[in-house]
């Protein structure tokens, strides 16, 4: 008997596509597994949406192969389509319909049937925060509301596969917590893979991250690993009365030193070795008023640079 | 699933006022229509019993009325068709459709059965006007059927025409200004053309349709519906299809 829950939810092999003469998207290959979220970040014009289309039926790729749940996409779209959720860039909403009305047809749109899809409907809204709203027209609501019918239209047949492009674009940071909250949730039942530009939201929902640039997975790690990747040994010091900054730059243990502003530098020291107490009784001694001592905060913004600029370093150094 | 989606079709048509508006300013231009053919009958009638086999009420009355709804059909359906793929295209929902389990198939002929549906709607009320008559006279039946089926007929390819030019844009406008601009062409040479054998009154949907309005049913017409609305129907397919591969 085959097991009804494979371990292994999307499997893409050497994506490619390109539109026109321009090739956008260079063998991408993904897996996700069950219970699993994978942040897919790039800059804007990476190619994510770009493959997640490719993901969800929508575009088809050059070549390459895509599984969804084991049933391959590109040979049996109709079985395989059924176990995807997706919510594009911009929610797909008939703007006239009401919130029920709408939710029903996408449930049975993806071959639900009529008493499952009102079943789905109440749980779905009540996960969404779409209680009070069912009877009212899409195309009368905040754009967070919209949102929200938009991440349920996704969610309510229960797939297996959950792709949302950018779901938490245009919502202030409160809808941006809620929202994080559900797509958390929904990553215990199912697989997620999202979209996004923001550092900040691979590092509080993700469990994955694959780096994308110029159509290439450049990086791939879970997000906890990455963000020790980026560890930086350093902090920033504010002087009231610098010295020269070749006086910093000699004391032992520092590596570097970058001059800020008239009296703010950052100071990067080996990772063994913290100056940070030579430098307090240095400036005790010379009388440099230190006035504040952050240490650097090692952000995924600081990995995603460095690895971005390593790789256009590279492509550089091939031409 | 075609069903579902016609009935989608039919739910935001109708959840829209400009819907109500047309049917409302249609209902009064054909009910216009048809009283003042009325009136021009009850007119000549005096002179018409007077000569032998003169023409009766269906034919001086019912014809000409259809054969008016047809050309408004000509300049209404665009209207109608314009939404139905460029408007999805346009405000980004047929994402939904195309990451759904549907073919391009279902997708087209759910919305062409929901289109479909709605002007059969919009036009009911021109037998049922015409019907009435029988309650004064007797009526042609035949011939009051013969123009029914013909203009479900015209209607079907007009709509299937619509789609495609719909399915070719992004701006519902351009759709709506592209498929007037083909089926007004085609009119145009239709009625341009002089000599009876010419070609392009073989590929006017408007000159298949005289014969149904005169109440000759002639299976040939009835083919060439048939086959105008499904090429064009698997245009708007292959069309879909090309929109997963060209993006």
């Amino acid at each position: 008997m085959s097991n009804p829950h494979p371990e292994i939810t999307l499997s893409a092999r050497n994506l490619t596509r390109r539109f026109g003469n321009q090739q956008v998207i260079h063998d991408v290959s993904l897996e996700l597994k069950r219970g699993e979220v994978l942040g897919l970040l790039g800059h804007n014009g990476a190619g994510k949406t770009t493959t997640l289309q490719m993901l969800t039926g929508c575009l088809l790729p050059d070549s390459g192969e895509v599984d969804i749940c084991g049933i391959s996409l590109l040979h049996h779209p109709a079985q395989a389509k059924a176990h995807i959720g997706y919510l594009p860039e911009t929610p797909p909403l008939y703007r006239e319909l009401s919130v029920d009305d709408y939710l029903l047809f996408t449930a049975r749109l993806r071959g639900m049937k009529s008493a499952a899809a009102h079943e789905a409907l109440a749980q779905t809204r009540q996960r969404c925060g779409l209680e009070s709203t069912g009877k009212k027209i899409i195309g009368t609501l905040s754009r967070g509301f919209q949102q929200r019918v938009g991440i349920a239209q996704a969610i309510i047949h229960r797939p297996d596969v959950i792709v949302l492009d950018e779901p938490t674009v245009g919502l202030d940071p409160a809808q941006i917590r809620e929202i994080r909250n559900l797509i958390r949730e929904l990553g215990d039942s199912s697989s997620v893979i999202l979209s996004t530009h923001l550092l900040s939201e691979v590092e509080n929902v993700c469990d994955r991250v694959e780096i994308m640039q110029h159509g290439k997975l450049i990086y791939g790690d879970t997000s906890a690993h990455m963000q020790q990747h980026g560890n930086v040994s350093g902090f920033i010091i504010s002087l009231r009365n610098p010295p020269p900054l070749s006086a910093l730059e000699g004391i032992t243990g520092i590596s570097h030193v970058e001059q800020l502003t008239a009296t703010q530098f950052r100071v990067l020291h080996k990772p063994e070795d913290n100056p940070k107490g030579t430098l307090l009784s240095l400036s005790e001694q010379h009388g440099w008023q230190l006035e504040q001592l952050t240490p650097l905060q090692a952000t995924l913004e600081d990995v995603f640079v460095r690895i971005t600029d390593a790789e256009t370093a590279m492509a550089g150094e091939a031409k | 699933m075609i069903r579902l989606l016609a009935l989608r079709e039919l739910r935001s048509l109708f959840a829209m006022p400009s819907t109500w508006f047309v049917l409302a300013a249609l209902q009064f231009i054909f009910a216009w229509f048809f009283l003042a053919r009325l009136d021009a009958f009850l007119e000549i009638q005096p002179q018409l019993a007077q000569i032998a086999n003169a023409p009766g009420v269906t034919v001086s009355v019912a014809a000409p009325v259809y054969n008016t709804v047809a050309l408004l059909l000509m300049m209404l359906t665009p209207m109608f068709t314009m939404r139905l793929i460029a408007e999805e295209r346009r405000s980004q929902t047929l994402a939904l459709l195309l990451s759904a389990p549907l073919s391009s198939g279902h997708i087209v002929l759910g919305k062409f059965t929901g289109l479909l549906i709605f002007m059969c709607m919009l036009m009911a009320g021109v037998p049922l006007m015409l019907y009435t008559l029988a309650l004064g006279t007797d009526i042609d039946h035949g011939l009051l059927l013969s123009n029914i089926l013909g203009l479900l007929l015209l209607t079907a390819s007009y709509i299937a025409l619509g789609l495609y030019v719909s399915a070719l844009t992004t701006q519902p406008v351009i759709a709506a200004i592209g498929a007037l601009a083909v089926l007004a062409g085609l009119w145009l040479a239709d009625i341009g053309a002089a000599a009876e054998d010419s070609p392009w009154h073989f590929i006017s949907p408007l000159s298949h349709f005289q014969n149904f309005n005169n109440g000759m049913l002639d299976s040939g017409d009835a083919a060439f519906f048939v086959l105008f609305t499904a090429a064009f129907l698997l245009l708007t397919m292959k069309r879909l299809h090309n929109n997963r591969r060209y993006g």
